[in-house]
């Protein structure tokens, strides 16, 4: 049995969830009839007051273009706005401001690295690793990007329980090898991937690493430094903030030897039809206005996980991964995917004879949102052989009582079947 | 046999048995799609699914005495169920009355509500397909 299925209320650390769902406006409704329990939370997590209220304030009173303004507003935006990029450093402890850039999203920040760092220094028949459990936005732009320069992609495998074969990592990896791009933890399976080994393995060749934060940035302790990733990705919206604000952090000298990947406004020093000079980090990487309101509501978002603290916040998902999983397992016909020893608080399963579709819209009746289908995995999908999971994720809000909910309907619809 | 319009009234006398609960709703689209006729195993494969769908619909036809029979099945129980009500509006019907026919009954039971907008879309889609079906028939009749 699997550490996680065992911590419960073992020296946990509480945290007033009544008094968190007071900050989540959304959670206070009924779907369907019932009241709403959110369990996609690793699809995106719902936003706190503290968020909307950012948003709303800064589109009432601060609205402006940032960094060339002459005016107050302009620079209270700016202020606010680079604000946010201070707060992200210490979130993940990068040495500088400079490393820490603005995307749109994960997906964008890796197709970032992939063209720019490509560019630079991909070459033909050089190696690029991935895993099976990646998302496929941590697949397909390594896949275009071997198109391009005749590059090798190469998959680490994984063990039926979710965990990676570390011992077949370590055999794929070469003087050849240039980048490896892993999940710290995965949206469909929950592994918790050990990137910490990963990394010195992969510096041992030479080569880059790159971890996909996507689904560990709100859950788990992620410090760049002591980590020694070359580059960071994950979302906002993952981590309680608004939709379409991402994260890059690479370190500095990658990033300063990497093309910029887009060209426009923001990142350039000067433009004369002659030549270009591009800006100094992180503003090289930021081409156009960015998304402004959003990256300073973002701030709000990062102390709101700061005010409990990652521990407090991991350690009641755990509980409640560890107490969904002690009930469900009971159901007759329930096929637990994914129960590697570590895991971030992701319940994926199918009800056996039980499309997962089906069992998606059986619970959404009774007011339980989960996500079903392949999750953006497809390859991982096929490895199990399955066309997809019921995937239910916990998030900081969530309770027992919303797990007993979910248990109850689980038996329910299991019963037509089972 | 009855017409189109004096089964989609039966239908929608059904669901308004129901009332607004949804759980029970779904799961009565269900059965109904466990009673749908078993479809040939050789006809499940990619020519006969239909495209615009998030589950898998397998669609074929055959022709008789001048109608129009239709057989489904699907991966999912839901859209399965879905399925059956199509059928058991339009199958066995001249293509003519496949063509004309207004399906008011979706809208009626609150179809969209009950499965919402993805899967609406793929309910479209179904209808289009067996429409269009109902169209090459017809085109053969006239020519």
């Amino acid at each position: 049995m699997s550490d996680w299925v065992e911590v419960i209320d073992k020296n946990r650390k509480e945290i007033d969830v009544k008094q968190i769902r007071k900050d989540f406006p959304v959670l206070h409704q009924e779907v369907n009839g019932k009241p709403l329990a959110y369990f996609d939370n690793a699809a995106t997590t719902q936003k706190p007051a503290q968020v909307i209220a950012a948003l709303e304030h800064y589109y009432k009173k601060d609205n402006s273009n940032i960094h060339r303004g002459a005016h107050t507003l302009a620079s209270r935006a700016t202020e606010n706005f680079e604000n946010t990029r201070s707060s992200v450093k210490e979130f993940i402890n990068a040495p500088s401001r400079e490393e820490v850039i603005f995307t749109k999203g994960t997906t964008e920040a890796i197709n970032l690295v992939a063209s720019s760092f490509g560019e630079r220094y991909i070459h033909e028949g050089d190696e690029i690793i991935i895993s099976t459990m990646e998302h496929h936005s941590n697949i397909v732009p390594w896949q275009l990007l071997c198109e391009r320069r005749k590059a090798i992609l190469k998959v680490i495998p994984i063990f039926k329980n979710g965990e990676m074969d570390l011992e077949a990592y370590k055999k794929l990896l070469s003087s050849k090898t240039k980048l490896v791009s892993v999940v710290h933890a995965s949206n469909a399976l929950g592994t918790v991937n050990p990137i910490r080994e990963m990394i010195d393995l992969a510096h041992n060749f030479g080569a880059r690493f790159l971890v996909d934060g996507a689904q560990s940035a709100a859950h788990l302790p992620v410090d760049v430094q002591a980590l020694d990733c070359d580059f960071l990705v994950f979302s906002a919206h993952k981590m309680y903030g608004p939709t379409g604000v991402g994260v890059l952090y690479g370190k500095r000298s990658l990033l300063e030897e990497m093309p910029p990947y887009q060209g426009g406004g923001e990142m350039i020093s000067e433009v004369r039809f002659e030549k270009t000079s591009f800006n100094e980090l992180p503003y090289k990487f930021e081409a156009g206005t960015p998304n402004i309101a959003d990256v300073v509501a973002f701030d709000q978002a990062i102390s709101y996980i700061n005010r409990y603290g990652k521990d407090k916040i991991h350690s009641h998902e755990s509980a409640l991964l560890a107490y969904a999983f002690q009930k469900c397992v009971s159901i007759r016909g329930f096929e637990p995917i994914g129960t590697a020893n570590e895991k971030v608080s992701v319940l994926s399963f199918n009800l056996k004879n039980i499309h997962p579709f089906d069992v998606g819209m059986m619970l959404d009746a009774s007011g339980i949102a989960v996500r079903t289908g392949h999750h953006c995995t497809q390859p991982l999908m096929n490895w199990y052989g399955i066309e997809g999971t019921v995937r239910a994720s916990f998030a900081v809000y969530n309770t027992t009582e919303e797990i007993d909910r979910l248990y109850e309907s689980l038996v329910r619809i299991s019963k037509r079947k089972n | 046999m009855e017409d189109i319009n004096t089964v989609q009234d039966e239908i929608i006398d059904e669901f308004g048995i129901l009332g607004d609960d949804k759980e029970s709703t779904i799961f009565y689209i269900m059965e109904l799609g466990e009673q749908l006729a078993d479809f040939p195993e050789e006809e499940r494969k990619e020519d006969n699914i239909i495209k615009g769908c998030q589950s898998k619909v397998w669609l074929i036809t055959s022709y008789q005495d001048g109608k129009i029979q239709f057989l489904a099945d699907s991966n999912t129980a839901i859209t399965k169920g879905l399925i059956s009500l199509l059928i058991r509006v339009l199958s066995d019907r001249t293509a003519r009355e496949i063509i004309d026919a207004d399906l008011y009954f979706i809208k009626e039971i609150g179809m969209g509500n009950i499965i919402g907008s993805q899967r609406s879309n793929g309910l479209a889609a179904m209808i289009k397909q067996m429409k269009l079906f109902a169209l090459a028939y017809q085109s053969k009749i006239d020519a």
